[in-house]
């Protein structure tokens, strides 16, 4: 118990923005016509790619061969979710753009 | 002090970076709220987009991290950084411009995968980092051992579902519908989850052959894990394990307090667990159900009594029988979008629409592979938004319907769902084609859809099959028209 409390102390900011982004995430999106689940999937995928930060602080630390390499692979890895993740999203919705604009 | 001071110097530089994290974390936020309306989504991608981008020019210019000699010490290898900065931006780019818009589904899981696997091979290396005074007062019971090993899990399994749902989706990889698979998988997860505990109540940190031994089980699982799931549920999974990643990006975010990754991390993570949910929803199935039943298969019982007599058209009857509709509905299915036949499906409906026809599309929820997946396909062959009427509000103009002309839909026309309760879609929504005064199944053979299970509509009196590839037999019919 003691070991418990000791550990949400430690990490109170971290808990508090877990709680709180788990009501905005649901709040946020709770209301999503079914047309746009698609897009909305695949704009909250590119979103997750924010790991990439993690990958570049890792391979900006790495000094032997093989952190190296696997951060330089995660760095592509996240490099192509992100990007990858935006331009897919943003080919989707230029679809419901075009209609738009003809009405 | 000496170690004060460096963190003096070097404040400015710290609070920028806190800064552009707190603002990427809201331009997410807001883009998340954008892209759930159709009029503000695109700027919705756009705006995270630009969070995005801050968040990983300011981690290069402004990150540091304290060395054991008390200095602090920026991001290093910038070659190796930018290297595959670029290499991932170009290959991604162009995948994504490239992607046909009917295999957008494996495209996006695709992707998801590359996440996971980013977020794996992070915990992969910074376990051997994790602090030594941590370890000497806890052992290896700490925060930090705990957000590295759930990182590697999540991230792998993540990682290795998505590459089979990508499979799958692709046409690759088939199901495998035994039982028995999901003892296994039950088995599975539980020796994961015993492992993250056994490793967490370690006093010293193991060897890291057992890392990585970790890390091989947890991929194993992840294709274990989605291998049963039916091809036709595959949505849901590359939504769940959508979340799965950000769970993994956060879990990251917590390794490195770093607050865009959190935010943004949880974010999707409970986002995305809403919007499987919301999926599962329109398809009327509890996600449980979807994991753990096996869909399809064994549908034998049930559909022998039928008088099996399939009755087909002629194009010129078929021609004919449009033309002089009042009112005509166009359900389209996955073999639309398979055929590439949008746009000629656009060219049919502006035809009869010349002659006096009233036409309308009903979209199923769930038509195609991914939920939305037929909006999008049709918006790109410039089909108004208004004719796009949705499952609930189709079935009640059906009975006022002329004709209804199906092309390459199955599953969600299939009457089993609301007359068979054996049926393993029974309770799914379905849109009652049978009940307007003629039906017209296009279709390339008598194959069974995705959920492959037998269609009574193809028997069904009022219904008249056309078969030959959609895009082909469109053409045709269209030329019939015209030629009237």
């Amino acid at each position: 118990m003691d070991e418990v409390l000791k550990f949400i102390y430690e990490y109170k900011d971290a808990i508090f923005i877990i709680i709180l982004s788990v009501f905005l995430g649901v709040e946020v999106i709770s209301h999503v016509p079914a047309v746009l689940h698609t897009p909305l999937m695949s704009g909250a995928n590119a979103i997750h790619g924010v790991v990439i930060i993690g990958s570049i602080i890792v391979m900006g630390h790495a000094q032997e061969l093989l952190p190296k390499i696997l951060g330089f692979i995660a760095v592509i890895l996240g490099t192509l979710n992100v990007v990858g993740g935006f331009v897919v999203t943003d080919r989707m919705l230029e679809m419901f753009k075009k209609k738009k604009t003809k009405k | 002090m000496e170690t004060l001071q460096k963190f003096v110097e070097y404040s400015q530089e710290f609070s920028i970076l806190e800064i552009s994290y707190f603002v990427a974390s809201v331009l997410f936020i807001v883009g998340l709220k954008k892209l759930s309306h159709p009029d503000t989504a695109r700027s919705g991608n756009l705006w995270a987009a630009f969070g995005m981008g801050m968040a990983i020019l300011f981690t290069i210019l402004f990150h540091k991290v304290k060395q054991n000699d008390g200095h602090y010490e920026g991001i290093g290898n910038l070659g190796w950084i930018f290297g595959g900065l670029i290499i991932g931006s170009v290959v991604g780019w162009v995948a994504a411009k490239k992607v046909k818009m009917t295999a957008m589904p494996q495209m996006v899981s695709l992707f998801n995968g590359m996440g996971g696997a980013c977020a794996a091979l992070i915990s992969l290396m910074e376990f051997p980092h994790v602090p030594q005074d941590l370890v000497a007062r806890y052992g290896m019971t700490n925060g930090y051992t705990l957000a590295v090993m759930l990182g590697l899990l999540i991230g792998s399994v993540s990682f290795a579902g998505s590459m089979i749902a990508f499979g799958k989706l692709n046409g690759n990889i088939g199901d495998i519908k035994a039982k028995w698979l999901r003892y296994v998988n039950m088995a599975l997860l539980a020796l994961l989850l015993f492992l993250v505990v056994f490793v967490l109540l370690q006093p010293e940190k193991p060897e890291m052959i057992a890392i990585y031994a970790f890390a091989i089980l947890a991929l194993v699982y992840g294709v274990s894990f989605v291998m049963p799931i039916g091809g036709a549920d595959m949505p849901v999974v590359i939504s769940l394990l959508n979340s799965f990643t950000g769970v993994a990006a956060a879990m990251g975010g917590f390794l490195y307090d770093n607050r865009a990754m959190l935010t943004g991390g949880i974010l999707v993570g409970s986002a995305g667990t809403i919007l499987t949910i919301l999926m599962c929803n329109a398809m009327n199935r509890s996600l449980l159900n979807v994991i753990i039943g096996a869909f399809g298969g064994s549908s034998a019982a049930g559909a022998q009594d039928v008088d099996k007599t399939v009755k087909e058209i002629t194009l010129s009857d078929a021609a004919i029988l449009l033309s002089y509709s009042q009112k005509v509905y166009i359900v389209p299915g996955y073999g639309l979008a398979v055929a590439q036949a949008q746009h000629l499906c656009h060219e049919l409906d502006k035809l009869l629409a010349d002659k006096g026809v009233e036409v309308k599309y009903g979209i199923h929820p769930v038509a195609g592979r991914m939920p939305g997946h037929m909006n999008v396909l049709l918006a790109e062959a410039d089909v108004p938004y208004e004719k796009l009427v949705e499952a609930e509000d189709a079935n009640q103009e059906m009975p006022n319907t002329d004709v209804v002309i199906v092309i390459g839909a199955n599953d969600v026309v299939n009457p089993a769902a609301e007359e068979d309760p054996s049926s393993p879609i029974y309770g799914m929504p379905v849109i009652r084609v049978w009940e307007a005064k003629n039906v017209i199944v296009m279709k390339r053979s008598m194959a069974k859809g995705y959920a492959a299970i037998e269609n009574n509509l193809f028997y069904h009196p009022k219904n008249r099959m056309l078969f030959g590839d959609a895009k082909a037999t469109l053409q045709q019919l269209i030329a019939e028209i015209k030629s009237l």
